[in-house]
């Protein structure tokens, strides 16, 4: 397995995460040594093992569908870098 | 009294309902300390003001007689907590000016019981490193140096503020998180104690999420009994974590008798690595003989799938890492990178990202990015999660055998010297995590605590973990490893 420049841009973009054209080369480097190191996986024999889902045995807890929270447009907006009217705002996103 | 700053929980509470001391009195001396500990960089936000408002209130609550064990108490909180109108920023860029409008489930827990907030504490950021060096504050820098030399050492991360403070006596104690060992890790290089409870005793709301299925809080402070004491007022079912157990949390003070005559303790052979230093088998040997002396059984267990933890983690975490950290995008909370002319939404995100996570982050969001992608899922996610499983499993049979506890070495090494690792493999870095990352996969409670010194003069931790919801008992054999180990070296102040 070894990642080549294209797909580390891939992965960046997925990430959405701006990388340099000049970086990618470095970063598909990083890459494939992390990747070597994770590599040792594939020689444990996982047959018939079920992949974890909870380390706890536990059930997921269900509530009653109430409205339990709301009304707090102002708490919700007052980190935002760009709120307007009440909203989040961003650049145009149609064209 | 002098020094206040350098008393114990257990020795400031018993002081505060004695009325030999006042919460006033324990908080000035914290604040004086840490005025004179920049060098550490330890506290990155002070909260003096919040402070001393709440040791008002918890000196009104004492006299009143209404005072639970943390009540006056100064504690410092990790910068990871969530905490109301309070910078809680995860030591990252992306979270600059971000003040919560609510506060952790945890903190709110402590603050209701009476602790007093002295500030927020440096760590790695967003808890992912074991140096503190990719703090967006710079690193923290452990109070301890090796005999004759002043280099500059890591506290470990990545609570790496937390230790650094509670080992410099700049609070009684403090908060810490534990995703692969972030919690002992940090505590072992310091010369402190900290544990890592069963996932689910401790709510992870209001707690910036790295990877969801790991973390964990617990507390960082000078002693057993004084883990025992704060750790009661941190855990609790939380309804706003889905994954909080509903369980009782037991008076795991109460447990501390130091008797631990016929407990079972297992030691695993597969943590005799490669290349360990010889004083770190030396003192794991030790441990094992102190166990031994105080009546417990010491039986030689097999965990085979060991090897294999570290390479789970470093699919699993990162992989939960990229999902959690979507979220940060330029539009809720916190930074957005200036955009130029024609810019639209996707440059946004991926100018705000680039800017706002340092490279680590960035390095672990994309490898996380990467083993949850179409083709790769089944290869690498699938097959973790498989494994760590296995991982569990090692760990159910070794119990099913009748041994109570695990007794390994916290690190394979002592602190290290900030900036070594600078050219380091990430993989070099991430080696620190090797004993520790197979609880948080295990979901087992973990607890470290100084035992002894290298040749430089560095305290080295020992590791117990505990079966599952254990933890009063895991805080018995840990006090009674304790009090056998003898460990009361602080470090000479420099700083």
């Amino acid at each position: 397995m070894s990642i080549d420049i294209e797909t580390a841009s891939r992965v960046a973009k997925l990430a959405r995460i701006k990388v340099s054209d000049d970086a990618l080369p470095a970063l598909a480097e990083e890459f494939n040594n992390i990747l070597g190191f994770i590599e040792q996986l594939q020689e444990v024999n996982v047959d018939g093992i079920e992949p974890m889902v909870s380390v706890t045995p536990m059930p997921l807890p269900r509530r009653v569908d109430d409205v339990t929270d709301g009304n707090q447009q102002a708490k919700v907006l007052a980190n935002a870098p760009d709120a307007r009217e009440g909203f989040f705002a961003v650049p145009k996103v149609v064209e | 009294m002098t020094d206040l700053n350098k008393l114990t929980i257990a020795g400031a509470r018993d002081a505060l309902r004695k009325g030999d001391v006042t919460s006033a009195e324990l908080t000035q001396s914290c604040l004086a300390a840490i005025d004179g500990a920049g060098a550490l960089n330890a506290f990155v936000h002070n909260t003096p003001d919040v402070a001393l408002d709440q040791a008002k209130a918890a000196d009104a609550r004492i006299k009143s007689g209404d005072a639970p064990a943390m009540c006056g108490i100064p504690i410092g909180v990790k910068d990871l907590f969530c905490t109301k109108g309070v910078a809680s920023q995860a030591a990252s860029k992306i979270l600059e000016g971000f003040t919560p409008e609510y506060e952790s489930t945890v903190t709110t827990q402590l603050f209701d019981a009476g602790a007093v907030m002295l500030g927020k504490l440096n760590m790695d950021e967003f808890a992912m490193g074991s140096s503190n060096e990719t703090s967006v504050y710079g690193a923290a820098i452990n109070p301890w140096r090796r005999a004759g030399d002043a280099a500059a050492l890591t506290p470990g991360g990545s609570s790496g503020g937390s230790a650094a403070a509670v080992a410099a006596d700049l609070c009684l104690a403090a908060t810490g998180t534990d995703t692969g060992g972030s919690i002992r890790q940090p505590a072992a290089f310091t010369g402190i104690t900290g544990i890592k409870p069963t996932y689910g005793r401790c709510s992870r709301w209001g707690i910036v999420a790295f990877a969801s299925s790991l973390d964990q809080a617990g507390p960082m402070t000078k002693d057993v009994r004084d883990a025992a004491i704060m750790l009661q007022a941190m855990c609790g079912h939380d309804p706003k974590d889905s994954t909080s157990a509903t369980l009782p949390v037991p008076d795991f003070e109460a447990a501390l008798t130091g008797d631990i005559r016929g407990k079972t303790i297992g030691i695993p052979r597969e943590y005799h690595m490669d290349g360990m230093p010889a004083e770190i088998e030396a003192l794991w040997a030790e441990g094992r003989r102190m166990l031994q002396d105080a009546g417990a059984k010491i039986v030689d267990i097999s965990l085979p799938h060991t090897k294999y933890a570290l390479p789970t983690y470093y699919v699993i975490a990162p992989a939960e890492a990229s999902s959690n950290l979507a979220r940060y995008d330029g539009v809720r909370y916190g930074y957005r990178a200036a955009l130029g002319k024609g810019d639209g939404i996707t440059e946004m995100y991926e100018k705000t990202r680039a800017e706002g996570f340092g490279s680590e982050v960035q390095r672990r969001v994309m490898v996380g990015t990467y083993v949850l992608s179409a083709g790769f899922y089944d290869a690498y996610y699938n097959r973790a999660r498989k494994v760590r499983s296995l991982i569990k499993r090692d760990f159910e049979q070794a119990f099913a055998q009748g041994v109570d506890a695990i007794l390994t070495p916290t690190t394979p090494s002592a602190a290290f010297g900030l900036g070594e690792m600078v050219d380091a493999d990430p993989v070099q870095m991430y080696l620190n995590d090797v004993f520790t990352v197979t609880v948080n996969l295990a979901g087992l409670p973990g607890v470290s605590l100084p035992a002894g010194k290298d040749s430089q003069g560095l305290p080295l931790g020992l590791q117990l973990i505990g079966q599952p919801w254990a933890e009063a008992d895991l805080l018995n054999t840990a006090f009674a490893l304790e009090q056998a180990a003898g460990f009361h070296d602080k470090p000479q102040k420099w700083w």
